[in-house]
């Protein structure tokens, strides 16, 4: 009925040769360290500055003051109030974000070229004289509280939320959510900001990141001007506990009556950044669920229909973050989806990967690395992660052929080693019905709660 | 800053623009088929985003879900969206796999229907239903997609109904429809190809021509209804609906000139003025002076056909009730057209505007998607490169006289998401009152 064009798969060509951007390191004596990435395809320069201020640092009781305190750099300074302040940044187009993560907060900033110098001049003003406003504290409180009121009512963030809580310890500051829940946003008062502030936001442990349309030179001419006498006492280093709260495997069915679907989070806890079988468990990750033909999303969305999309991660913090899969399903087969998930996590545990498989992931891995990196937002971000973890230099020049050098008989340690199907932790945010199927499957024991995961049945 | 663009249209009709771009061996390759939901017959609605799904389902020489397979061996990404006017699919590849995503485009365009099964539309409409629970029916507000459309177009305006489209009318899809659709609508001439980044001209030209050369024209599509629409809504609509949701939440939409029109850029300056980060008039009055909202955006459908939409998207803090977020907002809205907005609020808006365009311009998957937007709907894709001087050339007089025509009584519709008492739908659990203790 229409016409052939029968042809042969096309054979790629020769591949043109990629470098990851280079960058050079300079240091302050004020210890401040420098990283700059000259880019040079559209004059877009993006500057991100890491500080060492994780949720990690904070003070028990006063989880969310790594957050609250980089959001509120920007909500005014001894010189401009927020109004002006935001005003000042915007007229020159400088689009700018301050936040904090679980190991670090970083204030990110991306302007043209010709608006460097003025944009970076008020960034730097942002990072060293922060007003604090009572009024600001309290609006952003405020803000945090509204957010996490949104979240009761919200499937996808609450399974996020609780999925937490259930896998760490009490203890972890990775069990409660990283910009701080009701109790410890409410306890957080202006003073607590301010010497969270003073005592991590100094030049020592912090690094300016410059990626973009800028040379060396100018980086640093601007870089000095603004921040070379910032002065500080460098801070302690900090952690947290990183141990699971059960080793057995159990689920958590939080009830949301007529549920039209079960939104559902199944994992444990995973390993550090630092762990040497990092790129083995990427690769074994991207055969299981990383990727949309990944045994997951193939087994759960493309064979059954049950959902729109099934993907497995692992999430990289300092410590050991979580290994996670995520996925939303029609209610009727929730303990059917439960079974095929850890049927396949225990699937990659018993037997070794497919040549195909082990080189779809492997091939995608290493022929996508060029393409994480085409804007100075995502060349920056990858230079962020660099000194968060501590990365060699070298680390994005080998990337690729460390992802080519994993076998399969890698992939299948690192699964032995790092997926343990008996203690995965379930989470299902949907009908509270769903209790006699998931109780009748031999997934686990299940408990019922409630949207603040307070026990119901 | 400029892009190259070489446009030239093969004898099928099927519209070709290349952008080259050295930087780095990275390649986008961008298809937009000129056909949405808006195309959909009555009882088939959903119908254009079922068929990009079933796009993903193999061909004649390609087996089901394998394009994603051979892409991301490839070291590609890739995916498709529908929207009313438009279904675009699109890959970006190391450089030197240019043929592989040309070829595996060509091969759907020109020989879809071998690989349709029922199986595999049965499995598709399971997905798209799950999809639209994910997105719209188990969400907060989620709904909002499908009937700020509905209350802003006229029943019998193609751009009334809703996109994702009801359970019932996906489950009536057939394998007829599939066929009925596809030759009618995926089809060279119904379609533009775009290619960014790091190749040769001349291979490029000659590696299309050799995949999309001999795929035949279409007969042509059946035209649209008269689509065109009075300029304002002639009233003030208002729909406010009970939901499983913890805060009141307001979609206030105005009928604004089409996308490509030049009052557009007026409408879409008035937009970043209104609503675009945290320097905007709605952020810094509502959200940071006065808190009665906690976040506010404004934005465009983008629509090229009778009327486009300019959106504010405005949440309540808690303690605010639904009726204080609309006439609050509303006190804004009037505020603005009574008093004006400054040079300086328009040259905010068009800095930040301009720094967004030029990021976004970095990643080759966007320039082609640009590429194809001006030429798909324009014929045109050199206006990519006239985006920055529209902008501009907006002045507050311009954005002034929109607001004075657009922005009053006779042309709002509010869309207003309130908590449902006594919800059933609610999180057990979940009342305000307990999640505030």
């Amino acid at each position: 009925m229409s016409a052939t064009v029968a042809s042969p798969r096309p054979k790629p060509g020769p591949p043109r040769d990629y470098r990851f951007p280079a960058f050079e390191r300079l240091s302050l004596p004020n210890g401040l360290r420098v990283v700059v990435a000259p880019v040079t395809k559209l004059p877009v320069v993006t500057v991100a500055v890491v500080v060492d201020a994780g949720a990690v640092c904070e003070p028990r009781g006063h989880e969310g003051v790594a957050q609250l305190t980089a959001r509120l750099l920007l909500e005014g300074t001894a010189r401009s109030d927020g109004a002006e302040l935001t005003e000042r940044f915007e007229s020159l187009g400088a689009s700018v974000d301050a936040s904090a993560d679980w190991d670090c907060s970083s204030l990110t900033m991306t302007a043209l070229t010709d608006n460097l110098d003025p944009a970076f001049a008020i960034l730097a003003e942002v990072l060293r004289s922060p007003a604090f406003s009572a009024r600001e504290v309290d609006r952003l409180k405020a803000e945090r509280l509204a957010e996490l009121l949104q979240l009761r009512a919200e499937p996808r963030g609450l399974a996020d939320e609780l999925f937490s809580r259930f896998l760490y310890d009490a203890r972890s500051r990775y069990s409660l959510p990283e910009a701080g829940n009701e109790e410890s946003v409410q306890a957080i008062g202006r003073d607590a900001i301010r010497a969270f502030y003073e005592a991590r936001y100094v030049p020592a442990g912090s690094t300016v990141i410059v990626a973009g349309d800028v040379t060396v030179e100018r980086a640093e001419r601007v870089v000095r001007a603004a921040l070379g006498d910032w002065q500080g006492t460098a801070s302690s280093s900090a952690s947290t506990i990183d141990s699971a709260a059960r080793s057995d495997r159990a689920v958590h069915l939080v009830g949301k009556a007529d549920a039209q679907q079960s939104e559902m989070r199944i994992g444990h806890v995973g390993i550090s950044r630092g762990h040497p079988d990092y790129f083995p468990v990427v690769v074994m990750n991207a055969v299981l669920g990383g990727l949309f033909n990944s045994r997951i999303n193939l087994n759960l969305r493309e064979q059954h229909g049950y959902t729109y999309g099934a993907f497995s991660a692992y999430y990289w913090r300092r410590q050991a973050g979580p290994f996670e899969v995520s996925t939303a399903v029609k209610s009727e087969v929730t303990d059917a989806a439960a079974r095929e998930v850890v049927g396949e996590i225990e699937r990659m545990r018993q037997q070794p990967v497919s040549d195909e498989e082990l080189s779809l992931a492997t091939s995608y891995l290493d022929g996508v690395f060029p393409i994480r990196y085409e804007t100075t937002a995502a060349i920056a971000t990858a230079l962020v992660t660099l000194v968060v973890h501590g990365l060699p230099d070298d680390y994005f020049g080998r990337y690729r052929q460390s992802v080519r050098a994993v076998t399969a008989d890698a992939v299948l340690r690192a699964a032995k080693a790092h997926l343990r199907p008996d203690a995965l932790q379930m989470v299902v945010v949907g009908d509270p019905e769903l209790k006699a199927s998931l109780a009748a499957s031999g997934l686990g024991p299940v408990r019922v709660y409630d949207a603040q995961g307070r026990p119901t049945g | 800053m400029r892009i190259p663009i070489i446009t030239f249209r093969l004898p099928n009709g099927l519209f070709v623009t290349l952008s080259e771009d050295h930087t780095a061996p990275i390649v986008a390759v961008n298809l937009w088929y000129h056909v949405g939901s808006a195309n959909e017959r009555l009882g088939r609605t959903g119908f254009a985003h079922l068929f990009e799904h079933m796009l993903f389902q193999g061909s004649a020489d390609v087996a089901a879900n394998e394009h994603f397979e051979l892409v991301q061996r490839a070291g590609g990404t890739l995916n498709g969206s529908t929207w009313l006017e438009r279904t675009n699919y699109f890959e970006t590849l190391p450089s030197n796999q240019l043929e592989l995503a040309l070829w595996l485009e060509a091969n759907r365009m020109g020989q879809l229907l071998p690989a349709m099964t029922q199986q595999k539309l049965d499995t598709q409409i399971e997905v798209v239903k799950n999809e639209r629970r994910w997105s719209m029916d188990n969400q907060p507000y989620g709904t909002w997609w499908e009937r700020l459309p509905a209350l802003c177009f006229p029943p019998d305006h193609p751009f009334h109904h809703s996109l994702i489209g009801s359970m019932d009318d996906l489950s009536n899809s057939s394998l007829d429809d599939i066929a009925q659709f596809f030759a009618t609508y995926y089809t060279p001439d119904n379609a533009v190809l775009s290619v960014a980044g790091d190749f040769d001209r001349h291979e490029a030209e000659r590696l299309i021509e050799r995949h999309f050369g001999p795929i035949p024209r279409g007969k042509g599509k059946p035209p649209l209804p008269d689509m065109s629409l009075p300029p304002t809504l002639g009233e003030w609509k208002r729909e406010v609906v009970p939901d499983n949701v913890m805060l009141p939440r307001l979609f206030l939409a105005f009928r604004s000139p089409a996308f490509g029109e030049s009052a557009y850029y007026a409408a879409s300056v008035c937009g970043a003025v209104l609503g675009m980060r945290k320097g905007s008039r709605l952020h810094r009055n509502l959200v940071r002076d006065r808190q009665i909202a906690a976040e506010v955006q404004a934005f465009t459908f983008d629509l090229t056909k009778g009327s486009d939409l300019l959106v504010v998207d405005i949440t309540a803090r808690p303690g605010v009730s639904a009726e204080q977020l609309e006439h609050e907002v509303a006190s804004e809205i009037d505020h603005l057209i009574r008093d004006g907005v400054g040079d300086d609020e328009v040259r905010r808006a068009t800095a930040l505007i301009q720094t967004d365009f030029m990021t976004a311009m970095q990643a080759a998957g966007d320039r082609a998607d640009r590429l194809s937007l001006f030429a798909t709907y324009f014929v045109a894709p050199e206006l990519v490169n006239e985006q920055a001087d529209r902008y501009n050339a907006v002045t507050a007089s311009d954005v002034n006289a929109f607001a004075r025509a657009r922005l009053g009584e006779d042309n709002r519709a509010s869309l207003l998401f309130v908590p449902k008492d006594d919800a059933p739908g609610q999180l057990i659990g979940a009342s305000a009152a307990e999640a505030a203790e």
